[in-house]
C-alpha cells in the first residue's frame, strides 16, 4: 500500500495534478480557504442587500434592482448556509486544519490524501449546487438556514420551494458527504501519523481542536444527511416523515402522519455541534497566538485540551435548547436547559485561561495578536448572552427575536470569523513566503472590531424591545416601526464594515505577490510548521522525519538561551 | 497598540453597558401574571452577567495594555497555569450558571404543567398563512371539530378553520380575527395551525409559543392589565411573515360579556 511518505516522494510536475486535482494536503488547504474567502464574500454581500432592503425598501440598487419580499427571505436563507456551511465550517477546518494538522504533528500527508482531495472537490459541487439555486425558475428558498418543514418541504408554501429548495437540500447533503470524508481523514491522521515524542498533550491545540471538531463532524454530518434525504423524499417522492395534514393555499396536501419536530430534532442534532464546530479552530488558533505573541506559556493546557473535549460532549447533548417554544416536551427542556448551563462552564475556563495567558506576558502586538484579542473580546460578548437563551423562561420573550441573531452571530459568527482573521495573518507567511502589511492589517482590524460591535451590540437590544427576526419590513407591526431608527444605525455600521473588508483583500493580494519575503520563523514561535522551509516542501520537512522534544509552548523558558524553545530543539535546550 | 487596544475595548463595553443600564431600549411593560418573575430572573440574569461581561472585557483590554512589550517590560513569566484556580474558577462558574437555570424553571412549570383553573377562559389561537384566527366555545363550553377538507382560507372566519357546521357544538362557537380576554382571568388557549409552523408572540403579555400542524398545544396564562397589545408571528412562514400581525385586546369582564354576547347575537 502507498503511504503518504511514498507518494510523496516526488512532488507531481503538470499543472494540473499540481494544483488543480492535488493529493498534497497544503494545496487542499489553500483551495479549501479560496473557496470560503469566494463564499465568505458572496455571504456578506447577501447580507448588505438585506440590510439596504430592511431599512430602505424602496432603493433601487444597481445590477440588483429593488428587492422584494421574498426576494429578502431568499437573501437570509442564502446567508445562513452559505456562511455556516461554506465558510465556518470549510476555512477554520478544511482550509488551515488541512494545511496546518499534518504539519503540526510532523507528518508528510494526510493519511488519505485521495480522500482529501475527494472531500475538497465534493465541496466544491456543494457549492456550485447552492449557487445554481440562485438562477432556476422561483429562484433560491425562502425557509431559511435551518429549513423548518412543512415550508421547507412543501413546494406551494412560496417561492423558491420548488427547485431551488431542491438544490438547496442537494447541496447540503452533499457538503455532508464532503464533511463526513474529511472528518475521517482528521481523525485517522491525527491518531496515525505523529511523529516521534508527538504525544497527544504535547499536540498544539490548534491539532487538538482541530481533532475534536473532526469528531463533531464524523457525529453530526451523518444525521443531518440523513434527515436531508428524508426531507428530498417527502419533498418529491410523496413520503410524510415531516408533514401531517395540512392545507397550504386552499389545497389539501397529500401528507399524513408526519412530524415537523421530528426535522427539528435532527437538524439541530446536527446544528448545536455545529455551532463548535465552527468555534473550536478559533478556540485552537486563538490558543495558538495568544501564547506566541505574550512570549508566554499557555495558562492551563490540561484544563484547556479538557476543555474543548467537554464542550465536544456537552455540545451533543443541548441541541433541544433551540426548540424550547417549537412544542417539545416542555419537561425536556429542564433537561436541556441545565446541560446548556454545564457547556457554559468550559467556555468560561477558556477565557479565564487566555486572560492568564497575557497575564504577565511580554505582548507583541503584530496583527494576529490583535485578532485573537478581539476573539477573546467577542467570545466573551457573545457568550454571555448564552445563559439569557439558555432559560426557558427567558427563551419565551427572547427567541426568534434579534437578541438570537446578535447572540449567535457574535459568537459563532464574528467570533469565528476572527479566529480565520487571526490565523491569516499569522500562517500568510509560512503558505505564501511572504509578510502581510501590517498597517493595512492593524487598520483593518479597528475597523472591524469597532464595525462588529456596532452591528451586532445592538441587535440584543432590539430583541429584547421584541423585534422579531426574518422579517423584511418592520412597518406592519407598531411597536417593531419604533425601533427603525436602531435598524437604520445597524445598515450604516454594516455598510462601513463590509467595506472595510476590502482592505483584507488588497493586502491578502498585494502581499501574496508583493510583499517583503518571510522567514522560516517570523514569529518566534515553537510548533513544527516553524521549523520547516518557507513555504513547506512538499513532503513538509524534505525528507527529514522531525523528532518532538517539548511540549508547544515553550515561551520565556527560564535559562534557555533565547526566549522561547521549539518542539524539535534538543532536550538540553530546557530543563523541562 | 496595547493603548489603543484599551481604549477600544473599555469604549466598546461602557457603550454597550450604557444602553442595557440605562433601559433606552427594555422588554415593553409586562400586562400578564408572569411577567413579574420574568422581569425579574431577567434583571438578575443581566446583573450577574452584566458583571462578568464588564469585568472579562476590562481586564482584556488592561492586560493588553499593562503586559505589552516595551523596552523597560518585566521578562514574562515562565508559568504553565494554576491548578487551584482553576478548580476554584470551574465550581464558581458551575454554581452560577446552574443555580440561575434552577431559578427559572417555576414559571416554567407552574404556565406547562400545571393544569389551568377551573373557570379559566377557553381560546383556540389557530395560525395560517398569514393571519390569527381566534375561537371561543362560547356557553356550551364545546370547540365544534374541523376538518381539513372544510377549510377555506380565503374565505376567513368559520370557514378558514374548516369548522364543521353541523356539529351542535359549532352553533355558539365564535370566531373572530382580533383576540379578546377579560382581564385578571386565567386563559386556557389552545394554539394550532393549519399549514405551516407560526409562532404566537405578544411580547407584552410575555408568551410565545409556537403553534405547528398536527400539534394541539394547551397553555395557560393571566392577562392582569387592561390595554391592547400586539401580536407578531415570531417562526419564519413564508412570504407574509412579517405581516402576520394581530391584536390581543384585555378588557375588564365586563366588556368582554358584552363583546362576547354581542358577537353570539350576530352569529344567530
Amino acid at each position: 500500500m502507498a503511504t503518504p511518505a511514498t507518494i510523496h516522494a516526488h512532488a507531481p510536475q503538470g499543472f494540473i495534478r499540481k494544483y488543480i486535482f492535488s493529493l498534497d494536503h497544503k494545496v487542499i488547504g489553500m483551495q479549501y480557504f479560496f473557496l470560503a474567502l469566494t463564499a465568505v464574500f458572496v455571504g456578506m454581500f447577501l447580507s448588505l442587500l438585506m440590510r439596504i432592503h430592511m431599512v430602505w425598501p424602496a432603493a433601487v440598487l444597481p445590477l440588483v434592482g429593488e428587492i422584494k419580499p421574498e426576494t429578502y427571505l431568499s437573501l437570509l436563507t442564502m446567508h445562513g448556509t452559505i456562511m455556516v456551511f461554506f465558510v465556518l465550517t470549510t476555512a477554520p477546518q478544511g482550509g488551515f486544519g488541512n494545511y496546518f494538522l499534518p504539519i503540526q504533528i510532523g507528518a508528510p500527508d494526510m493519511a488519505f490524501p485521495v480522500l482529501n482531495m475527494l472531500s475538497f472537490w465534493t465541496t466544491f459541487v456543494a457549492f456550485v449546487v447552492i449557487i445554481a439555486a440562485f438562477f432556476v425558475t422561483g429562484g433560491a428558498p425562502l425557509h431559511g438556514w435551518t429549513g423548518y418543514p412543512p415550508l421547507s418541504a412543501v413546494q406551494s408554501a412560496g417561492p423558491g420551494e420548488g427547485l431551488g429548495a431542491d438544490l438547496w437540500i442537494t447541496s447540503i447533503a452533499i457538503f455532508c458527504i464532503a464533511s463526513l470524508m474529511g472528518a475521517l481523514n482528521f481523525i485517522t491522521t491525527t491518531l496515525d501519523l505523529r511523529a516521534k515524542g508527538m504525544s497527544l498533550m504535547r499536540m498544539p491545540l490548534t491539532v487538538w481542536s482541530w481533532f475534536i471538531t473532526a469528531i463533531l463532524g464524523l457525529l453530526a454530518f451523518g444525521v443531518l444527511l440523513s434527515a436531508g434525504i428524508l426531507l428530498l423524499m417527502d419533498r418529491n417522492l410523496g413520503t410524510s416523515f415531516y408533514v401531517p395534514l395540512i392545507v397550504v393555499n386552499g389545497q389539501v396536501l397529500g401528507h399524513k402522519g408526519g412530524s415537523p419536530l421530528l426535522w427539528q430534532h435532527l437538524f439541530w442534532f446536527f446544528g448545536h455541534p455545529e455551532v463548535y464546530i465552527a468555534i473550536l479552530p478559533g478556540m485552537g488558533v486563538t490558543s495558538q497566538i495568544l501564547s506566541t505573541f505574550s512570549r508566554k506559556p499557555i495558562f492551563g493546557y490540561k484544563a484547556m485540551v479538557y476543555a474543548m473535549l467537554s464542550i465536544g460532549l456537552f455540545g451533543f447533548m443541548v441541541w433541544g435548547h433551540h426548540m424550547f417554544m417549537s412544542g417539545m416536551s416542555p419537561y425536556s427542556a429542564f433537561a436541556f436547559s441545565i446541560l446548556t448551563m454545564c457547556i457554559g462552564v468550559p467556555s468560561a475556563i477558556k477565557t479565564f485561561n487566555w486572560l492568564g495567558t497575557m497575564h504577565k506576558g511580554r505582548i507583541r502586538f503584530q496583527t494576529p495578536m490583535l485578532y485573537a484579542i478581539g476573539f477573546v473580546s467577542l467570545f466573551v460578548s457573545g457568550g454571555l448572552s448564552g445563559p439569557f437563551l439558555a432559560q426557558p423562561v427567558l427563551d419565551i420573550q427572547l427567541h426568534d427575536t434579534y437578541f438570537v441573531v446578535g447572540h449567535f452571530h457574535l459568537i459563532m459568527g464574528v467570533a469565528a470569523i476572527f479566529g480565520i482573521f487571526a490565523a491569516t495573518y499569522y500562517w500568510f507567511p509560512k503558505m505564501f513566503g511572504r509578510m502581510m502589511n501590517e498597517t493595512l492589517g492593524r487598520i483593518h482590524f479597528f475597523i472591524t472590531l469597532a464595525g462588529t460591535y456596532a452591528i451586532f451590540m445592538p441587535m440584543h437590544y432590539l430583541g429584547m424591545a421584541g423585534q422579531t427576526r426574518r422579517y423584511s419590513q418592520f412597518t406592519e407591526v407598531a411597536y417593531q416601526a419604533k425601533l427603525i431608527p436602531l435598524q437604520t444605525f445597524i445598515t450604516y455600521a454594516a455598510i462601513i464594515t463590509i467595506s472595510a473588508q476590502l482592505i483584507f483583500v488588497i493586502n491578502l493580494f498585494w502581499s501574496m505577490f508583493k510583499g517583503p519575503k518571510a522567514s522560516d520563523n517570523p514569529w518566534q514561535s515553537t510548533t513544527l510548521e516553524w521549523t520547516t522551509a518557507t513555504p513547506p516542501p512538499h513532503d513538509n520537512f524534505g525528507g527529514v522525519t522531525p523528532v518532538v522534544n517539548h511540549g508547544p509552548y515553550e515561551y520565556a523558558v527560564p535559562g534557555a538561551p533565547r526566549d522561547y524553545v521549539m518542539q524539535t530543539d534538543p532536550v538540553s535546550a530546557s530543563a523541562h | 497598540m496595547g493603548l489603543a487596544l484599551l481604549g477600544l475595548i473599555w469604549l466598546i463595553t461602557f457603550v454597550s453597558t450604557y444602553f442595557f443600564v440605562a433601559k433606552t431600549w427594555w422588554l415593553p411593560p409586562g400586562a400578564a401574571e408572569a411577567a413579574g418573575f420574568i422581569d425579574h430572573q431577567f434583571a438578575l440574569t443581566f446583573v450577574l452577567m452584566g458583571i462578568i461581561f464588564v469585568a472579562a472585557q476590562l481586564s482584556l483590554g488592561y492586560f493588553a495594555w499593562r503586559y505589552r512589550e516595551h523596552a523597560s517590560a518585566a521578562p514574562a513569566q515562565y508559568s504553565h497555569g494554576n491548578g487551584r484556580l482553576e478548580i476554584v474558577w470551574t465550581v464558581l462558574t458551575a454554581i452560577l450558571f446552574i443555580g440561575l437555570n434552577l431559578m427559572g424553571s417555576r414559571v416554567w412549570a407552574s404556565q406547562r404543567f400545571d393544569p389551568p383553573a377551573a373557570d379559566a377562559v377557553k381560546v383556540e389561537v389557530t395560525g395560517m398563512q398569514f393571519a390569527w384566527y381566534f375561537r371561543y366555545p362560547g356557553p356550551d363550553g364545546h370547540f365544534a371539530p374541523t376538518s381539513v377538507k372544510l377549510m377555506d382560507p380565503s374565505a376567513g372566519g368559520e370557514a378558514a378553520l374548516g369548522i364543521v357546521t353541523s356539529d351542535p357544538d359549532a352553533k355558539d362557537d365564535i370566531v373572530t380575527g382580533t383576540m379578546y380576554l377579560p382581564v385578571d382571568r386565567e386563559i386556557d388557549v389552545s394554539l394550532r395551525s393549519v399549514d405551516v409552523i407560526h409562532s404566537f408572540f405578544v411580547p407584552s403579555l410575555r408568551f410565545k409559543q409556537d403553534t405547528v400542524p398536527g400539534l394541539n398545544i394547551h397553555m395557560h396564562f393571566r392577562p392582569t392589565v387592561i390595554g391592547e397589545y400586539e401580536i407578531a408571528c415570531a417562526e419564519l412562514c413564508g412570504l407574509g411573515h412579517y405581516k402576520m400581525h394581530g391584536m390581543v385586546h384585555v378588557v375588564s369582564q365586563e366588556d368582554f360579556d358584552k363583546w362576547l354576547a354581542a358577537r353570539e347575537a350576530e352569529k344567530q
